[in-house]
This record gives structure tokens, sequence and C-alpha cells, in this order.
């Protein structure tokens, strides 16, 4: 005989099970942050990390920009010349890249590119108990696993964000400029006095990084934090990649809304 | 400590991202050209200042010579109160004349400055006395169909 109240009952675990994590999140974060001095004094783990995470994904992060660069290009061309304002093209790639487009979507593909595989690593360690045996051996797993694989991800994010526009104003200048014949010395003048250094670039930059934060202890307190079965780690890989992903779309509405409420 | 293949790459990663940002900041943005220095700051009352915008350029003989930082409502005269800031490398007569013009038919709007022959020069935190107004297109386009009608009426 069903109980009535099972599903309530479901719901309330399910409940205090989402804020219970999110607490541990959070204590988590302070635990990185508090060991990661070794992860600073000991630079090489981190620039192993940095390997990991950033040069290896490189071709993703590049080869995509090319291609919404391309993209951009072709549909702002198509819009721009109902208008004849072409050699607006430039301004419109560039500050959907730098403001938008760049930071976003480089960290989405690191999201799935990296941040899957950081807690792939980290969720097999707890699996096969390697974390269990450095704590044995008085060697302070967070400080020696987690803080290099979080800092390798939050340096390398906003140099992925700002190879990705930059391959994207490239790939619209090559649709623009080079396949279509929009006037060169147009298409770089207007862009430069569209796009605003503190205005457009830094405020990319920073939610770049922002977003590095955000992917990297997702994708480290996902593994930490697994259930140590060949399922539980593909479950945590999953969670990762959808975590991530919400978290990005969120953070970057709450950004954008302080960063460009219209200039008036 | 050794030098690694790793390291290489990892010195690989870091300059092409810098250079990248250093592409972004240079070639993209504005940083390079236009830029402005040693500002000082001028104040301009309209009676209307039409889609003016903060941060929109203030322009002499079409070139950038500020840039708009302010703009508010004054209550004593309800007038517009724009502050803009001009680059210390130029100074205009006291008797320059700033107008809203737009580049183009639907391009953004600026104050354009028109030199005087005023011996005296503006300082700093002065105000600019002749302004002219924005023009707003629908009463221009209004008062012309009125012109228009009122004509076809005295013909008859």
């Amino acid at each position: 005989m069903a109980d009535p109240l099972t599903p309530i009952r479901r719901l309330g675990r399910a409940t205090t099970e989402r804020i219970w994590r999110l607490g541990f999140a959070a204590r988590f974060l302070f635990a990185v942050l508090r060991y990661s001095g070794a992860s600073f004094r000991r630079l090489p783990l981190t620039l192993r990390e940095i390997y990991f995470s950033g040069v290896m994904s490189l071709i993703i992060i590049l080869v995509s920009g090319l291609f919404v660069g391309l993209v951009l290009g072709l549909q702002g061309y198509e819009t721009l010349q109902r208008y004849g304002s072409t050699e607006a093209l430039g301004v419109l790639v560039a500050l959907s890249l730098t403001r938008e487009l760049g930071p976003v979507v480089a960290a989405l593909l690191f999201a799935s590119r990296a941040g899957s595989s950081v807690t792939a690593e980290i969720g097999l360690m707890k699996a096969t108990e390697q974390l269990k045996a450095m704590d044995m051996m008085a060697v302070n797993p967070i400080a020696r696993v987690v803080a290099p694989r979080f800092w390798g991800g939050v340096i390398s994010m906003p140099l992925l964000a700002a190879l990705f526009s930059a391959m994207g104003v490239l790939g619209g200048w090559l649709i623009g400029v080079v396949f279509i014949g929009v006037d060169d010395g147009a298409f770089w003048s207007q862009m430069q006095s569209g796009v605003d250094f503190r205005y457009d670039i830094v405020n990319g930059v920073i939610k770049s990084f922002v977003f590095g934060i955000a992917v990297s202890l997702i994708a480290v307190f996902e593994g930490y934090d697994s259930v140590p079965t060949a399922e539980g780690v593909s479950r945590a890989i999953t969670r990762t990649v959808v975590t991530s992903a919400l978290t990005i779309l969120a953070l970057d509405f709450i950004l954008t809304s302080f960063m460009f409420r219209g200039t008036s | 400590m050794n030098r690694t293949v790793l390291d290489l790459w990892v010195g690989f990663f870091v300059a092409i991202g810098i250079a990248a940002l250093l592409f972004l900041a240079l070639k993209v943005g504005n940083l390079s050209s236009a830029h402005l220095s040693d500002l000082y700051v001028l104040e301009a009352r309209f009676d209307n200042i039409g889609g003016l915008k903060v941060r929109g350029p203030v322009k002499s003989a079409g070139v950038v010579v500020g840039r708009i930082a302010d703009i508010r409502f004054d209550t004593a005269s309800y007038e517009a109160v724009v502050t803009i800031n001009v680059d210390g490398r130029y100074r205009f007569p006291k008797d320059t004349f700033a107008s809203i013009n737009t580049s183009g038919l639907l391009g953004e709007q600026y104050i354009g400055l028109e030199v005087g022959g005023d011996e005296k020069m503006l300082a700093a935190g002065d105000t600019i006395k002749k302004t002219q107004s924005a023009v707003v297109l629908e009463k221009l386009i209004s008062q012309f169909l009125f012109n228009k009608a009122s004509e076809g009426q005295e013909k008859k």
C-alpha cells in the first residue's frame, strides 16, 4: 500500500539534500582557497593542470571561435545590407564576441572539455581510494589534488576566452572583408570606434574570470563529492556539465545586468 | 628542478593567450586610437538633448575631442545639463557654439563644437553659453506638412 505522504517526503529529502550539498560546496571553496598556497609554492603541479585543461582545450576553442566568427560574419552581413550599413559588420562581430559569445561559449566548451575530465579524474581517484591513501600519508588531498586543478582552470579560462574572441573577429574579417568584400579600413575603424576597452573588453575578461572560478569549482567539487563507484563517477561527470552550463548562463545574465545596463 | 616539454606548452599557451588579449585591446578596441588624455570638464545647457547618450563623442571639425561624462536635468531652469570631458590638448574660445548633431540619418548623436572668434579661452568648469538643441525629426516633418497644407489652402 502506497503511503500518500511518500512524494512529499521525497521532495523534502531532495530539497534538504540540495541545500546540504550547496553548503558543503561553499565550505569546500573555502578549503580550496585556504590550501591553495601549496599550488603556487609548487608551481609544476599547477602548470601541469594548466597544460591539461588549458593547452589541451586550445584546438576546440580556436576552431569553434573561428566558426562562430564566420557565422556571425555571414548573418550580420545578411541583416546589415538591408540597411545599407555593411561597414558596421566589424562592430557587430567584435561586440557580440567580446561581450557575450567569447566568455560564454568558451566557458561552455571549457566545462565540457576540461571540467568533465577533471571531475572524472578526481572521482576515479576517490573511487580507487587514492585520496584516502594520501590522507593516510598525511598529504592533504585538497592541497595536492584539488587546488592545482582549480587554479589551472581559473587561469586558463580568461586566456581561452580571449583567444576565442580573437579567432572570432578574424573569422568575421575573413567572411566580411576577404570573401564578401566589405571595405577593410571601414571594417577595422568602425570596430575600433565602437568597441571600448574598459567597457567592453575588460568586462568580457571579468566575465570569463568569474566563469572560470564557477566551472573549476563545480568540476572539482563534483569529483570530490561523487559516489565512489563507476556509476557514481559517471553521474558526477554528467552533473558537472549540466550544472556548469546552467551556472554559466545564469551568472552571465546577472553579470550582464550589472555591467551593461544600457548607457543613458 | 628541470625544464620540461610541458613548461614549453604552458608557456606557449599563456603567450598566445596574452597576445589575443593584446589583439583585442589594440586592434579591436580603442585603446590605441582616439585616446583622450589630461581631461578637463566643460558644461553645456540644452533645451532638448534628443537621444544624446553618456560616453557619446564630442567633435569639433569632425575630430573627436572629448566624451560626454554626465547628463542631468536641472529643475531650476528645466534644461538638460550636459557635462563633457574635453582633451587637455584642445582649448576652445569663450564663444564656442555647441550643437547636437546626428551622424548620418540613423547614426548616433554627438555634440559638435563650432569655434568662435573670442580671444579668451574656456577654462575647466566653464559653461558653454551658446547652444543649439537636437533636431527632433517628427517636429520637422509635421512643420513641413503643416506648411504644405497651408500653401495648398492659399492657392484656392
